[in-house]
């Protein structure tokens, strides 16, 4: 037992300078996380002194089995919370040999969208509230709950305590160290309303900034309950019946909206994400129409209505927003497995360089 | 198997080196999980594959949960805490705060979620968290720190459940800040088998021998769950929590412990975030806590939340008479108290097992079968404190202790009123 341990924490710093880089893309699916590894001769911070890499696409659903290779351009970097010293994980998106992004490549577009002039000069900020759920190994039943039978209903277990209560909270605890070690700028967690069931939020960031954290942080999460011999469940309805459905809301607000006269600016914007609701909501994950029924503070997915402090709206403004006259909303209809990249751009571009 | 790992990792992290199986203070939550468990937890709770696994894989979680964060970011995780809307149950998150805080007036106001907690309704669901008082986290170690708060409308009011407002205004008022009250308070618990939610160490569907061997016991067969009190003792002075003794109870399975002497409205909260610590410890060794005031019907203790009182003059010279003009006006306003000492306390208050009847109000020297108990020291010194006996274990301390503060300090009954009842109680004030 010891001598494996030792090894898997053994410090190279003193016996070489070579690091381990962790290459994590998304896969087929749009929500599988894939990752490898490859050795460098040295310590590197910028992602664009990273060498590209190359994976076997056929096997991730990505590529013909004939021309299998699919690129991997590094995008950034974070610390790596298992292996620690100076190696690192790296954000990467996938690209054709001939350098045209695959068709699952969400970012390449987000980050044309976040390049553009007028998004940013309005330096978009992005705080992603991510909901999930933890499920026993074999069964797939959530944690905590008992085989062939329900726990008590909904009610306690919402920031609850207690053995009867908190289901997993040493993997959200090491998940929340795990993150600020990474330097993912992970804002706070807490235990949902469903037993069994979590989130975290990262944020604000900037940008493309905050759906590479997401990601990381998604990638982070899922290799901790590896380790715990515990499923984590993105599904937006895990569990049909009376209980809460797992969202990724998604606060936003750009320059304008944080200064004077911002409140003006906020309800202009939700004024166009309502004329492009459909749009919106075929592009916040899929399953989201068994989440979005109108009851357990979500709005019907036909719907769109906005609120202040209304949690069964589509769209939040807190009470500190409307007293202060500038700050945020929050756009409560993306699902868990939204893919950030799509949400937080078409939510720029819509209220940024779309026009009716 | 009660061992964690046989070796700590090396060089990069600051784990302390442990070479026995009681642990460091981070490490004891895995020591508590393995001993205490009763019954079979594979559905319930999840085994960390690396203690089961015959391959010997690393235990990282636990590398992770006790990552020393200090060398790589200033920022630290504020565990803000809450009471929801039971009166009783305890809630919390965190977030991230950018560098280390010394005064709650450091940290920004919050808010949550309050038609998840019945404290508001969905379409106004916006509670405000303001932040209280500041103690150490003992699960997270480092910077990072717990936080008391109480709860508000958006509007600025205190919101129905927000109970330590109206104390926190009872213990500014001059008269009593003048008197510097102390409070003692001996919080008794229960603890419970998970799922069957039978007392723990109690055979299920039995019961065990009668009570005598239990007070302050020793051995496998009369103290059941010490891990959680000891672990609760040092995790609360870790905290900066004023706890000042422990020690098991009449009934086998419930145990003690006592907060203070704390000022004013310090005792609601270092009792308030004790509580928190206990049921998160128990949460992790796999246990389930309990403030029922009766959790078990028949010949079998309660669980009381007995409050140790004393003002200045209380403990100076001529302090027995101060200490016996109190117990006056509180014999008076006996029916306030009382609806005020916690929800199902009749099932405790019966006049046997160590309480008074719930409708009698009484006193006396050394008497457990009291109201009011006057310590011995007291009664020889002529000053000291008093104990009300009254509350039960489920009560609101913000509630208990500006009561009684506002009882025996602010309030004065009618002549007539006191001389009958001085007659009655035998009380020559």
């Amino acid at each position: 037992m010891s001598l494996l341990a030792d090894l898997v924490n053994l410090d190279l710093s003193d016996s070489s300078e070579k690091i381990i880089a962790e290459y994590i893309w998304v896969g087929g699916s749009g929500m599988d996380m894939r990752s490898k590894a490859r050795t460098l001769s040295g310590p590197v911070t910028d992602p664009s002194k990273l060498p590209k890499w190359n994976y076997d696409g056929s096997s991730t659903g990505q590529a013909p089995g004939q021309d299998s290779e699919v690129i991997l351009y590094p995008q950034a970097i974070f610390k790596d919370p298992f292996r620690r010293g100076n190696n690192i994980l790296v954000m990467c998106d996938a690209y054709t040999p001939a350098g045209e992004p695959i068709p699952t490549n969400k970012r390449h577009a987000a980050a044309e969208i976040f390049a553009n002039p007028d998004v940013v000069a309005e330096v978009p900020w992005y705080g992603i509230e991510q909901e999930y759920t933890l499920l026993q190994k074999d069964v797939n039943w959530p944690l905590g709950w008992p085989i062939g039978g329900y726990p008590g209903p909904q009610g306690p277990y919402y920031c609850g305590i207690g053995a009867d209560k908190s289901f997993g909270r040493d993997i959200v605890d090491a998940h929340y160290k795990a993150c600020l070690y990474a330097g993912i700028n992970i804002s706070g967690i807490n235990g949902e309303v469903m037993p069994g069931q979590w989130e975290f939020q990262v944020g604000p960031s900037v940008g493309i900034s905050a759906s590479d954290e997401v990601w990381i942080a998604r990638y982070i999460l899922e290799r901790i309950t590896e380790i715990a011999g515990v499923v984590v469940s993105f599904d937006p309805k895990p569990i049909p019946g009376d209980w809460n459905g797992a969202g990724a809301h998604t606060n936003y607000s750009t320059k304008s909206m944080r200064e004077e006269g911002g409140y003006e600016i906020i309800k202009k914007a939700i004024e166009k994400l309502g004329l492009r609701h459909k749009e919106h909501i075929s592009a916040y994950g899929e399953g989201n129409e068994r989440r979005l029924t109108g009851h357990h503070e979500t709005a019907d997915i036909n719907t769109f209505l906005w609120g202040v402090a209304n949690r069964g709206a589509s769209i939040r403004v807190g009470r500190d927003t409307e007293k202060e006259g500038k700050g945020y909303f929050e756009d409560r209809r993306p699902a868990s497995n939204m893919d950030p990249y799509i949400v937080t751009s078409m939510i720029a571009e819509t209220t940024l360089l779309w026009n009716p | 198997m009660a061992q964690i790992l046989a070796a700590s990792p090396t060089c990069q992290m600051r784990v302390p080196k442990h070479s026995s199986v009681i642990a460091s203070s981070k490490l004891w939550s895995s020591v508590v999980l393995k001993q205490k468990k009763q019954s079979n937890n594979k559905v319930r709770g999840f085994r960390v594959l690396a203690l089961q696994s015959d391959n010997s894989t690393v235990n990282r979680v636990e590398t992770l949960l006790n990552l020393d964060t200090k060398p790589y970011t200033d920022r630290i995780i504020a565990e803000y805490i809450w009471i929801g809307g039971s009166g009783i149950d305890l809630r919390s998150k965190s977030r991230t705060i950018e560098k280390p805080v010394e005064d709650p007036s450091e940290l920004p106001k919050w808010n949550y979620d309050g038609s998840s907690t019945g404290q508001a309704p969905g379409e106004d669901s916006e509670v405000i968290l303001y932040p209280q008082a500041i103690f150490r986290d003992p699960f997270r170690g480092g910077n990072n720190i717990l936080v008391i708060c109480d709860t508000w409308t958006p509007a600025g009011e205190p919101i129905p459940t927000n109970k330590r407002a109206k104390a926190a205004e009872i213990f500014s008022n001059k008269k009593v800040t003048n008197e510097v009250p102390w409070f003692g308070i001996e919080q008794e618990y229960t603890l419970l088998q998970q799922n069957v939610k039978w007392p723990l160490g109690w055979p299920v569907g039995a019961f065990p021998g009668p009570q005598g061997p239990y007070y302050c016991g020793v051995g496998a067969d009369k103290i059941w769950g010490r891990d959680i009190s000891d672990a609760h003792y040092k995790a609360c002075l870790y905290a900066g929590i004023n706890i000042s003794g422990t020690n098991g109870e009449v009934m086998p399975g419930q145990w003690e412990f006592q907060v203070g002497p704390s000022v004013g409205i310090d005792a609601g909260d270092h009792v308030w975030c004790a509580r928190y610590l206990l049921e998160r410890i128990t949460e992790q060794a796999g246990v389930v806590l309990t403030l029922d005031p009766k959790p078990i019907e028949g010949d079998w203790n309660g669980a009381g939340c007995h409050t140790n009182y004393s003002t200045k003059s209380m403990r100076e010279e001529g302090g027995f008479e101060v200490i016996k003009k109190a117990i006056l006006n509180l014999s008076l306003r006996h029916k306030e108290h009382i609806s005020a000492y916690g929800e199902g306390n009749e099932r405790r208050l019966t006049g046997k097992h160590e309480t008074a009847s719930i409708d009698q109000f009484s006193w006396g020297v050394a008497n457990r079968g009291c109201s009011i108990r006057v310590g011995r020291d007291t009664e020889a010194k002529g000053k000291g404190y008093l104990e009300d006996r009254r509350p039960a274990s489920n009560m609101d301390p913000y509630i208990v202790t500006s009561l009684l503060a506002e009882t025996t300090l602010l309030w004065e009954p009618t002549l007539e009123a006191e001389a009958l009842a001085a007659q009655k109680l035998s009380l020559n004030v």
